[in-house]
């Protein structure tokens, strides 16, 4: 009364098959169960209908080859049917796979693990308001270093202790200032071409080609000089600061600074800040006068606007004001960049990862901020009426 | 094993010669490695220990010489056969080069995924099983790699280098950075693994300890060559590095 058959294809490497007496179910396993077949033997495995026979054996004495994926099949079988109330007599195995089957048996009790799925509509809410708390701290902290900032910065104006360390000061504006030259140039000069192009093009239509150069002067002047060489210097200075400070404290130099008794404020902070905010300025005027040569450039290709023209045409539409506005906005953008790029370099965890991580952040943050910061000069001097 | 050509060499090494710019790191250097033993690496600092791993695993172009892992020269393979043999090693790198951006389960599940079409319900419970063969419990399953400790970590890679059963692994520097007590039940870990599953062990390390607890022999790197021999006999060579190496304070300490 023994029904034997094949549950899986007989040219398998790994195959087993099921004998049925009345009161014994028994699985044969044969072949090679290795993790390469255990995909097949799994389905084949949870199909096995166990009948109502009371008492079952597991016999892998044929087994050619066995490894501890397809040991665990054979034991979570066992469980299983004696989750079901059958008893099971201990697995039949070689004596060679005695220690793995002991492994995976017994010091083997724990689930499955769990695989959270991140694409849930649940998983995306909380991410949002992880975001949002994220958000509000990360406001919060920024707004508490400013305080401390600006409590050492004015401490070390008004109480020099000798703590300013011209030296490194000296280095930033060197590095953030005159080696930016180059890059902030050559784009505001584009930027004055681009400009003078697009309004010319504009203006034609109403004879008005002149008004070109008011267009130029106001726009860059006012605005756009400040405005581009901030978020060049973001890209360039705030990420280096984010960077340099980030893998000096992976590196746990920042700790070894500290325990020293240097101020890390003092000898790192500080310098970018003050650094930034003196060259800042002068980029902005110098991307301001580039601006205006390649609109005086485009000017006389396209419209034949000589340079004398050009000149006496500017001094009209632009006051020393239309100027000063824009140039006074270059240190508080300078500020606010270098203290993004040296607070976010000092969240930097221990780890390498998280100083790309942070980079980034800073330069997005900064340039968020230059541009919120920028709309709210604009509708400050509209009120004040400059 | 002198004179053991009865046994397999699971892998060869012929006449490997590495070195950076000037300078020779290893000068025709022969070694086999026996299908079922354990196998320690050691050297100063800078005598390429890692790059003689790394050369064997093909992650690092040598100058010259052959390396045959299970009787194929890995030199000139295409990607098929080189992934047949990927199969069937697993690697431990030095700070277990988990991926960061998963959790510990997924991290021991991505060979599976890769080289498998297991459902993933039979995944997780191999996941769960690896974890336990390796002593991590269910609840470092969901962390990622950064909540865990050196120790765990170093656990959570071998788990992974296990996960397709492999025929040998390697480990670079298993030990290090591990308080004695977790290197101690590392040792015995990496024991009990190789008796269960029958591996072949190949390990670069600086631990006398676990030298001594789990090798059968030992390859010692010096003068650009390798000496190779069980600790017993190594400490009868008359090599000065060597006799400073195992008869120093620390070897002795170890013995």
């Amino acid at each position: 009364m023994s029904t034997a058959h094949d549950a899986t294809p007989s040219d398998a490497r790994a195959r087993f098959r099921m004998e049925r007496k009345p009161r014994l179910l028994r699985l044969v396993a044969e072949g090679q169960w290795t993790t390469k077949d255990a995909a097949k033997l799994d389905v084949a495995l949870r199909g096995i209908d166990v009948g109502d026979a009371v008492d079952a054996e597991i016999d892998g004495t044929g087994l050619e080859k066995l490894d501890s994926a397809g040991a665990w099949l054979l034991v979570r079988t066992k469980r299983e049917w004696e989750g079901k109330g059958k008893r099971v007599a201990p697995i039949a195995l070689a004596e060679m796979y005695g220690s793995l089957i002991h492994s995976v048996e017994h010091e083997h009790t724990a689930p499955p693990v769990v695989i959270h799925n991140r694409h849930t509509l649940e998983a995306f809410v909380t991410r949002i308001g992880k975001a949002t708390i994220h958000g509000a701290k990360q406001g919060l902290g920024i707004l508490g270093y400013l305080g401390r900032v600006t409590v050492e910065v004015t401490e070390a104006i008004y109480h020099p202790r000798g703590n300013l360390r011209v030296a490194a000061l000296v280095h930033q504006v060197e590095e953030t200032g005159i080696n930016a030259l180059p890059i902030v140039g050559l784009l505001s000069f584009l930027i004055g071409i681009v400009l003078a192009y697009q309004g010319a093009d504009q203006l034609k239509r109403f004879g008005a080609e002149v008004f070109t150069i008011n267009l130029l002067g106001v726009g860059l002047l006012r605005e756009l000089g400040g405005l581009v060489t901030a978020i060049i210097v973001a890209g360039r200075s705030g990420s280096a600061f984010t960077a340099q400070i980030g893998s000096m404290r992976v590196n746990q130099e920042i700790d070894a600074m500290q325990t020293i008794g240097i101020n890390t404020v003092d000898a790192l902070v500080l310098p970018r800040i003050i650094g930034l905010v003196i060259a800042l300025p002068f980029l902005t005027f110098y991307a301001d006068i580039m601006g205006l040569i390649g609109g005086a450039v485009m000017c006389y290709f396209d419209l034949g606007i000589t340079i004398p023209v050009f000149m006496r045409q500017l001094q009209e539409a632009v006051s020393v004001n239309t100027f000063m506005v824009g140039l006074i906005k270059a240190p508080v953008f300078a500020f606010i960049i270098s203290l993004v790029g040296c607070y976010e370099g000092l969240q930097v965890e221990s780890n390498a990862a998280s100083v790309g991580r942070l980079t980034t952040r800073s330069v997005v943050e900064s340039i968020f901020l230059v541009i919120v910061l920028d709309a709210g000069f604009s509708i400050m001097f509209s009120i004040i009426g400059i | 094993m002198p004179g053991g050509s009865e046994k397999e060499a699971i892998i060869k090494v012929r006449g490997l010669v590495n070195g950076f710019g000037d300078q020779l790191l290893h000068d025709h250097i022969d070694l086999d490695v026996y299908r079922g033993e354990v196998l320690g690496v050691v050297g100063g600092s800078g005598t390429g220990k890692s790059v003689l791993l790394r050369s064997i695993i093909g992650l690092n172009e040598f100058r010259a010489g052959t390396v045959e892992v299970f009787g194929t020269d890995t030199a000139n393979l295409n990607e098929a056969h080189m992934r047949e043999i990927e199969m069937r090693w697993g690697v431990l790198f030095q700070e277990g080069a988990l991926f960061s951006s998963q959790t510990i389960a997924e991290n021991i599940q991505v060979p599976l995924r890769e080289y498998t079409k297991m459902s993933q319900e039979l995944m997780n419970e191999i996941a769960s099983m690896k974890l336990s063969l390796v002593g991590l419990d269910e609840t470092a399953a969901s962390k990622h790699p950064s909540e865990l400790s050196g120790g765990m970590k170093k656990r959570a890679g071998l788990a992974r280098a296990l996960a397709l059963d492999p025929d040998i692994v390697f480990l670079d520097e298993p030990t290090a950075g591990l308080d004695p007590i977790s290197a101690n039940m590392f040792d015995e870990l990496v024991k009990d693994l190789q008796q269960s599953l029958n591996l072949t062990v190949f390990m670069v390390t600086h631990d006398l300890d676990t030298l001594r607890a789990t090798t059968d022999r030992i390859a010692v790197l010096v003068d650009k060559k390798i000496i190779v021999g069980p600790i017993d006999e190594l400490r009868k060579n008359p090599h000065p590095w060597i006799q400073e190496y195992f008869s120093g304070p620390r070897g002795r300490a170890a013995a």
